[in-house]
């Protein structure tokens, strides 16, 4: 019967109401007297037009600013990842980088694998980005034989899965021009193919040797199967959200990264949003501060509206302003000067800080209303 | 007061071409020379009266207004050499560098031309980014053609050589070249090349005549001595006239030409100089102090130039600055003015056939004894100030339509401001009340809002001087308006300190005879002498709080020990009050009154809470001292348990580490995993001993009280005081820094220990040894140093917030919007609630649901 308040009202709150309702059993005269006050209260808690509500969520979040730490190193529900919060990241956030400073992702894993740890294993494994050196004890250069000796680490080769045969394949594959081989006391031996190398080329080779890309997702530098609520959730350092998602193993449905481009390029604009209010209130809750989700919704909105996600900056969200002087008046002046007299720019005092520059009531608040009174021509006499 | 009769349309920008110059100036510039024997400014110099004046004795020539009249003139200077303006050097350059050297045309075939073309103007006009978007693109495709498709002339590269010549095939272009060949530009290539060639002419950006800025612009001040400073411009336009002269002379008697371009290039240096002084590549302009010149750039640009220190804050009259002190006995929503401030500061009140006689006093009374007033405005715009000879006469012409500007009194509304100001509650409307003394006094409950105290601060108060600004001022900003913040939905204003432990031991075990309990509230002034009927000889805390509150107020909450606390029918009949029911950003009783009863009411309430408070801790004193840090023998023992419990845990571990028996955690090494292990313990040590103490605590400790009501500190500063301070830690770990291998030369390479590494087992009361105090010390730097790099970066950050949201705003139809009318959110926070009327960001539909079934 309640439906016909169902257009009066925000969805989220008469969902809701919905929803008590059922766990409360109200008559239909007490349902009635319920929604009428609801829909009272929902109009005198309305906002109201001409409020100047950038003003005030810019305001919601310099307050706090000030209260924030600027030690950026916390750590993220597990001792062992390190993860930039605060001030720091919120500034990142918010400015829209494009180099996170410590990317990080967060992988589900489907029902099949997210209950057994050595199924997570195996997973982390698999997205951990390894390089030759973390499979190797020791790099060595035989100077006699002109080629590098490599002992492998072989607890390390079974923790990550490798065989050396897969080892020796990606090896040949990656390193050119050199020979690869193994001994049979387990050693790797790297001869360049070049006749007579110099003592030189057998340090850079060994050098690069260390550095070859063997298995895994590229930027994942880390990985740490955990348990989180009755299953096995991995969390990395280092973020490829895209690679990731080519695993059948992983739920593509929860898992997400904390880099903001990461998931736009992966999911899309709606995603990114979603990932800038994420992240934003996580800085905000971990710093026990209390800003209402609707700012930071409203951060994300302006950011993401657009299409692409543009940051609070001079190149970003400013710089898309129609205003020429409300564009000077922030960075760099001359140049947004110049600039307009060669177009021709018009500035047509639509926003607040040309109104304030020019001395004229502001379009805001009680300046935005006009009054137009028809006022009858007073009779010749 | 002038009525806004013009209003500011549209701003159009663009480029003077020298013909605009010519029209748009009253003056040519002949000669460097500034006044005559006389020191009268002398005809077609710098200071030229038909430029505008700057002394209070002559009259404009042009317009023939007095100084504070006429804005000033333009003037030019006929350069003798065409000369290129450096802030359009880039722009320059790509003209030359899309368009053909012979025929002037762009570098494009028709075809494209037109496809350029339809595109463009098929662009809404204001669409200005995607026009740039263009040009940049169509100047991009240009790069390489060396042919002209119009003329089939060979191109060659031009290149800047920094900072305003132009080399083509290492032969240097003359700006007479360059003038030349922009000449050529046909308007239509030039739109394409991102000109408005109705605005600016691509030739304009080669200056012929230069304009000179009106002598009001750039006054000249006279110094003690009576000689004359002139202002840098001034210097700078002199430079300019005398070497544009000497050049005119050489090229007239055909002087060689080395000559004469040395003299043009010293020309283009000055005029590069006027523009701006701060190029890299070009010698900054001096006085003869050494001080480098301030020139046009150097005006407009950064934090104190025009824009963001004139056009984007303004100065205001009616204003005044002084310290804030507290006065508990004002109300919350006024202030206290000093009589003295009251005197300078008026309120402008028209006079009425109806209040004449009450305004005649005022101007009776004259500017030196109070209630007075300062000034009247005749109508037609005249002021008149009063003294005792005006007096008379005005006292006599006063008449309906004139204004009087009475000095502040009692009710006026203020506006009152603390900076920073972060948030809008840092600007508030307070009533003026005019007392003694020369401090602005301020109720210590709007402290919070403000993030004021009265270690000397100062604060700002402005009286607004129209009806609609004192309309707003009341309407919007006074204080009961603000009392719930639109960032979290909770209240800014409520109880504090005093105010908070009084109302916790008043409702937690006063018990008051009758005599007493009318005397405290009479005393907080509620006099109404019916409410104290049911009083018997006893009255508890409970019966008097409950005074206090409405008649039909129920409502049920926790406090901070999680006890109920419940109010049926205005009777407080379970419970203690403590900051989370009234205090400030936790208070759920101050925001039900606030959605019940409405905020002037809710203000009024708080205010009486707020003085029971302080009134009821009157009543028994209270105070804390040093020995509300001593603890008793047994729990002391017990504290040195847990202490040594934890060093001997520690030392376990160290001992594991060394036998090579401890496990590293994932992605650690096994060092790193001691230190986590070691810090995980240590931290735990001062909680815990928190805990003990609030066990053993007595409930008559002042400490304790503060602490658990809510008013000030908290366990673990107790715990501080009394027990032990705790591990110190920089980073998120122990300390680490110092010598090599060790913190401080009196410990062992290597060790591990507590002690050695930062963890404090003394107490404040007890006293720090040194290296404790050091480590304490160390910690306290480095948390001085976080504020210190936190504040400017936190205030950047809001900066660009400010600006980048600034004109969005709530549409008629509830949208978000910014200026360009586009939709940022359909409806704001997807509810369209505002966060200040919600109860803390939402609904409350189980609050509702009680109501209605009366549960």
């Amino acid at each position: 019967m309640s439906e016909e308040y169902k257009d009066q009202l925000p969805l989220s709150i008469w969902e809701e109401a919905q929803k008590e309702l059922k766990n409360n059993n109200l008559t239909k005269k007490q349902e009635k007297e319920f929604f009428d006050k609801l829909i009272e209260t929902y109009k005198s808690s309305r906002i109201t037009p001409g409020e100047s509500i950038g003003v005030i969520t810019a305001e919601s979040f310099g307050e706090p600013g000030t209260q924030m730490t600027l030690n950026i190193f916390h750590f993220a529900g597990v001792a062992e990842l390190n993860v930039t919060l605060g001030l720091p990241r919120l500034i990142e956030i918010f400015d829209a980088r494009k180099e996170a400073s410590t990317p990080s992702m967060e992988i589900y894993l489907d029902k099949e694998y997210n209950k057994d740890i050595n199924a997570a294993k195996r997973i982390a494994a698999l997205i951990k980005e390894t390089k030759f050196w973390e499979l190797a004890q020791e790099f060595s250069i035989n100077i006699a034989k002109l080629q590098v000796e490599v002992t492998l680490n072989k607890k390390n080769m079974r923790d990550l899965r490798i065989t050396d045969q897969m080892l020796l394949k990606t090896l040949s594959e990656s390193m050119k021009d050199t020979t690869v081989r193994q001994n049979k006391d387990d050693t790797i031996v790297l001869k360049p193919s070049k006749e007579n190398t110099e003592l030189k080329e057998l340090y850079k080779l060994k050098e690069k040797a260390k550095e070859t890309f063997i298995k895994g997702i590229s930027g994942v530098t880390q990985v740490l199967p955990i348990k989180q609520n009755n299953e096995f959730v991995i969390l990395t350092a280092g973020s490829n959200l895209k690679e990731v998602f080519k695993l059948k193993e992983v739920d593509k449905s929860r898992s997400t990264s904390n880099d903001i481009f990461e998931v736009l390029k992966a999911l899309g604009i709606e995603a990114a949003r979603q990932a800038i209010i994420n992240e934003a209130l996580k800085v905000i809750r971990e710093q026990g501060l209390d800003v209402d989700i609707r700012h930071i919704l409203f951060i994300a909105d302006l950011m993401t509206a657009s299409g692409t996600v543009k940051g609070i900056t001079r190149s970003g969200i400013t710089s898309d302003k129609e205003s020429v002087l409300a564009r000077a008046s922030f960075e760099t002046p001359i140049r947004h000067i110049i600039d307009a007299s060669l177009l021709g720019e018009e500035d047509e005092l639509t926003s607040v800080i040309e109104n304030v520059i020019v001395n004229q009531p502001v379009p805001l608040g009680t300046g935005l209303p006009g009054l137009i009174a028809r006022i009858k021509k007073p009779e010749a006499k | 007061m002038a009525e806004i009769s013009k209003k500011i349309d549209r701003i159009t920008f663009g480029l003077l071409s020298p013909e605009d110059v010519k029209k748009l100036s009253y003056v040519k510039i002949v000669t460097p020379e500034l006044y005559d024997k006389e020191g009268y400014p002398v005809d077609g110099g710098l200071m030229d009266t038909r430029m505008g004046v700057i002394d209070p004795g002559l009259t404009c020539r042009t317009c023939g207004e007095k100084l504070k009249e006429c804005a000033g003139h333009f003037g030019y200077i006929d350069l003798a050499r065409p000369i290129i303006h450096v802030k359009y050097v880039r722009v320059i350059l790509d003209l030359l560098k899309s368009t053909c050297r012979e025929c002037g045309r762009i570098l494009l075939d028709d075809k494209e031309i037109a496809k350029h073309k339809t595109y463009l103007d098929g662009l809404d006009k204001r669409d200005v980014i995607s026009r740039r978007r263009r040009t940049k693109l169509i100047k991009e495709s240009l790069k390489n053609i060396r042919k002209c498709p119009h003329c089939k002339e060979k191109q060659y590269s031009v290149k800047i050589e920094k900072p305003t010549s132009f080399m083509e095939n290492d032969k240097r272009l003359t700006p007479i070249d360059v003038k030349t060949r922009l000449d050529k530009i046909q308007n239509l290539d030039a739109e394409l090349l991102g000109f408005n060639t109705e605005h600016a002419k691509p030739s304009s950006t080669i200056i012929t005549l230069l304009f000179i800025p009106p002598v009001t612009m750039r006054p000249s001040i006279t110094l003690e001595s009576g000689e004359r400073s002139e202002d840098d411009l001034t210097h700078k336009l002199g430079d300019i006239v005398r070497i544009n002269q000497r050049l005119f002379e050489n090229i007239n008697a055909g002087a060689p030409e080395v000559i004469v371009e040395d003299l043009w290039d010293l020309l283009q240096y000055h005029i590069t100089t006027y523009f701006d002084n701060t190029l890299t590549d070009v010698p900054p302009a001096r006085h003869r102090s050494g001080q480098p010149l301030k020139t046009l750039t150097e005006r407009i640009k950064s934090k104190e130039g025009r824009f963001r220190y004139n056009l984007a804050g303004k100065r205001v009259n009616f204003a005044a600055r002084t310290v804030v002190s507290p006065d508990p006995e004002i109300e919350f929503n006024e202030v206290g003015i000093p009589k003295q401030v009251a005197m300078d500061l008026t309120v402008p009140e028209r006079v009425t056939q109806w209040n004449i006689e009450r305004l005649k006093k005022f101007v009776e009374k004259g500017p030196k004894t109070y209630p007075g007033s300062n000034y009247v405005l005749r109508p037609d715009g005249r002021k008149k100030k009063i003294t005792d000879e005006t007096k008379e006469q005005l006292l006599e012409e006063l008449q309906p339509g004139y204004i009087v500007e009475r000095h502040l009194m009692d009710g006026d509304i203020a506006i009152f401001n603390r900076q920073p100001s972060l948030h809008k509650m840092s600007i508030m409307g307070h009533r003026v009340r005019v007392i003694p003394g020369r401090s602005f006094r301020l109720n210590p409950a709007v402290c919070y809002p403000y993030n004021a105290d009265f270690d000397g601060d100062e604060m700002n108060l402005h009286i607004p001087q129209t009806e609609e600004a004192r309309a707003e001022a009341e309407v919007l900003m006074e204080v009961q308006t603000q009392l719930i913040s639109p960032k979290h939905g909770l209240n800014v204003i409520g109880c504090m300190e005093d105010s908070v432990s009084g109302n916790y031991l008043l409702t937690r075990e006063m018990n008051l005879s009758k005599e007493e309990a009318i005397n405290l509230l009479m005393n907080i002034g509620v006099n109404d002498t019916s409410k104290f009927k049911k009083f018997k000889s006893q009255v508890t805390g409970r019966e008097i709080f409950s005074i206090l509150l409405p008649k039909d107020l129920n409502f049920i909450t926790k406090n901070r020990d999680d006890e109920e606390v419940i109010i049926k029918d205005g009777e407080l009949i379970q419970g203690t009050i403590d900051s989370d029911i009234i205090g400030e950003e936790g208070g759920t009783l101050i925001r039900k009154l606030h959605k019940d009863y409405g905020e002037d009411e809710t203000l009024r309430i708080l205010s009486i809470i707020f003085k029971l408070g302080i009134k009821a801790l009157e009543i028994n004193g209270f105070t804390t001292g040093i020995n509300d840090t001593d603890l008793e023998e047994e729990l002391v023992n017990r504290i040195k348990q847990v202490v040594n419990d934890t060093n001997k845990e520690v030392k376990n571990l160290i001992a594991k580490y060394h036998n090579n028996e401890l496990d590293a955690m994932p992605s650690k090494t096994i060092e790193e995993t001691l230190e986590l292990m070691i810090l995980q313990l240590l931290n735990k040590v001062r909680n815990k001993v928190g805990e003990l103490i609030a066990e053993n605590a007595s409930p008559k400790n002042p400490t304790i009280i503060m602490a658990n009501s809510g008013a000030k500190g908290n366990i673990l500063n107790l715990a501080m005081m009394s027990a032990l301070v705790g591990q110190q830690a920089l980073r998120g770990r122990r300390i680490e820094k110092g010598y090599e291998g060790r913190t401080l030369s009196l410990f062992k390479k290597g060790e591990l220990s507590p002690k050695s590494k930062g963890f404090i087992e003394s107490a404040f009361k007890e006293g720090l040894d040194p290296t404790e105090f050091f480590f304490g010390a160390m910690t306290g730097r480095d948390s001085l140093m976080d504020t210190a790099l936190r504040t400017p970066k936190s205030g950047y950050l809001y900066r660009r917030l400010a600006n980048a949201l600034q004109d969005l705003k709530i549409e008629y139809d509830y949208t978000v919007r910014d200026a360009n009318k586009m939709i940022i959110q359909f409806k704001y926070g997807e509810d369209g609630i505002d966060v200040a009327k919600s109860e803390k960001g939402t609904i409350n539909i189980k609050g509702l649901i009680r109501e209605v079934t009366g549960k």
